[in-house]
């Protein structure tokens, strides 16, 4: 049976911080190592962050919830906001020359970079939710 | 307690920003982003930024990096990264960015490289 935890925190910049370290705790009670830990701690924090900047745009009536899926094959995390939805095809890709210098757009970079998977869907009754995997 | 702890001084006409700390996304980014301003505004326009401390950085952290490296520029200046981790050099490969950056390990090198 696969071991999951859900976790739900307030939009502001602090959950990000507090969703890191409880998913760290999560990723060590079942059993991955320091390298698995720290490998996906930037893609945590990075979409906990886009759901808090982004997604609800720092309304703290709006939850983030996250859920942690201990698989057979890995650890998958999904992060749900309850913002206006986003077209991921129309966000650039921050490595193009012309983009090098922008200050924002990176950390979806960051997230595809640490984890296996990551994919997004909208909610049909609002906002969106990304689901990361890391294999084992 | 404060994210970051930044530390100022000179080297000859180039101020060296010691960083210790995170650069995140809030007070990290902020902190930075006031220093460079600050140091712009006393007319200090050589910066060298000591990232030999900085246990951690995101993708706002990053941003900040690329806005200070603008900001000076645009005031006809340089700035330029010392002592990055593995880490932080890591991410600034994933994101293209060393070939923006001037980096160095050794101060000594990075200081000259201002003249």
């Amino acid at each position: 049976m696969t071991r999951t935890i859900e976790l739900i925190l307030p939009s502001r910049i602090e959950s990000i911080e507090e969703c890191a370290v409880f998913a760290e705790r999560v990723a060590r009670d079942w059993g991955y190592g320091d390298d698995f830990v720290g490998s996906i701690d930037l893609a945590v924090r990075e979409s906990v962050a886009n759901a808090v900047k982004h997604g609800n745009k720092f309304d703290e009536e709006k939850q983030v919830r996250i859920d942690f899926f201990d698989r057979e094959d890995g650890f998958e995390m999904t992060v749900r906001d309850f913002g206006s939805g986003f077209n991921i095809e129309e966000i650039p890709d921050p490595t193009d020359p012309e983009n090098l210098l922008k200050v924002s757009g990176r950390g979806i970079l960051f997230m595809r970079s640490f984890m296996d998977a990551v994919e997004w869907e909208t909610n049909d009754d609002g906002g969106t939710t990304v689901k990361m995997v890391k294999k084992r | 307690m404060a994210d970051i702890n930044i530390s100022e001084r000179q080297a000859g006409d180039v101020t060296v920003l010691d960083l210790d700390g995170k650069v995140t996304i809030g007070e990290g980014s902020v902190a930075l982003r006031n220093a460079i301003r600050r140091l712009l505004g006393e007319g200090k326009n050589k910066i060298l930024l000591n990232l030999g401390g900085v246990g951690y950085i995101d993708s706002s952290g990053i941003g900040e990096l690329v806005s200070s490296f603008t900001a000076v520029n645009k005031e006809g200046g340089t700035l330029k990264l010392l002592n990055l981790t593995q880490k932080i050099q890591d991410l600034l490969a994933i994101t293209k960015l060393l070939t923006v950056f001037d980096v160095f390990d050794s101060e000594a090198e990075a200081l000259s490289s201002f003249s």
